[in-house]
């Protein structure tokens, strides 16, 4: 128990730390880094409720794909950062404002729910996990059966976001310069490219 | 003992900093993107946290669908961020009536 409770601590701080690195850190390279190593922590804290399949999917998807993705863009654009800061002071303060009165809504409900007069609905039953069977394996069962159509859309989403993103930065390629036509080339002869003169001696060349 | 309120703390803290990141980075596009990520990994935590407490794997489902639309939104924001600078050479979004039309 003690343990678990150190891991929760070491993992919420280091998933609250970074994500404040994410947001303040003035290289955006960085801003991604700090972004990994929240997600990291992340599904360190899903893996202490149990939930291994998320934590493994939030590595994979994460970590391996859409982090790599934004680390991509962030070096490939060749981008002046600094001047992108330019209105980091001047919004701080709204900024503050808007996060304080918002923090401030999420622990009023919080209260309420600590003394009370909230109360959690039942679950259905449809998921409670099987007796003696891995979170995976309970998730996969719920995923294929009633979740199936739901499943399924998820995927649909996938692909049209993959065509959409192809669509959207696909140029097509330029057909007017550099083009080659190869029998023209090897139907040269050496007739048409060169010409004989015999030049009188003290005259030049009349082309 | 850890109980769902400390798990409702770190996702409500992590929602507000994703939050402030957007009203920070008002002009870097690619931090407001990151910034979403943060706000859409705390819902994630939120809904892990539920279906752990209430025995109930539906809400691990519900994450794995929020994960799903926000790889999505990532790649085509991504895309239309590279796409916006191609024309223009810059990322600053701090001019919104240049976007009409």
């Amino acid at each position: 128990m003690l343990i678990q409770m150190l891991a929760f601590y070491l993992f919420a701080f280091l998933v609250i730390a970074s994500a404040v690195m994410v947001i303040t850190a003035k290289n955006p390279v960085h801003s991604v880094l700090w972004l990994i190593l929240a997600f990291f922590n992340a599904a360190g804290l899903m893996v202490l409720v149990g939930a291994e399949f998320i934590a493994m999917l939030l590595v994979v998807v994460y970590v391996g794909a859409v982090a790599v993705l934004f680390l991509f863009v962030v070096m490939m654009l060749d981008i002046d950062f600094a001047e992108l800061r330019a209105g980091f002071v001047r919004n701080f303060p709204l900024g503050l404002v808007v996060a304080l009165i918002l923090l401030a809504e999420l622990v009023l409900g919080l209260g309420a729910y600590k003394i009370g007069a909230i109360q959690l609905g039942e679950p259905s039953g449809v998921g409670a996990p099987r007796m003696g069977e891995s979170n995976i394996e309970s998730l996969g069962a719920l995923l294929y059966s009633k979740y199936l159509f739901l499943f399924e859309t998820a995927g649909i989403i996938l692909l049209v976001a993959m065509v959409g993103a192809i669509v959207l930065t696909h140029r097509p390629p330029k057909t007017l310069r550099g083009h080659q036509n190869i029998t023209k080339q090897n139907s040269r002869r050496p007739e048409d490219a060169t010409v004989m003169k015999r030049p009188e001696v003290g005259q030049g060349v009349e082309l | 003992m850890i109980g769902i309120e400390h798990y409702l703390v770190v996702s409500a803290i992590l929602f507000v900093l994703g939050v402030l990141g957007i009203f920070l980075n008002r002009k870097n596009i690619i931090v407001i993107l990151m910034a979403i990520e943060l706000i859409l990994l705390s819902v994630n935590l939120n809904l892990v946290a539920f279906s752990a407490e209430l025995n109930d794997l539906v809400g691990q489902v519900f994450a794995m669908f929020v994960l799903t639309v926000a790889a999505g939104e990532a790649a085509i924001g991504l895309a239309i961020l590279v796409i916006y600078f191609r024309g223009r050479g810059t990322i600053a979004v701090d001019d919104p009536s240049r976007m009409k039309g």
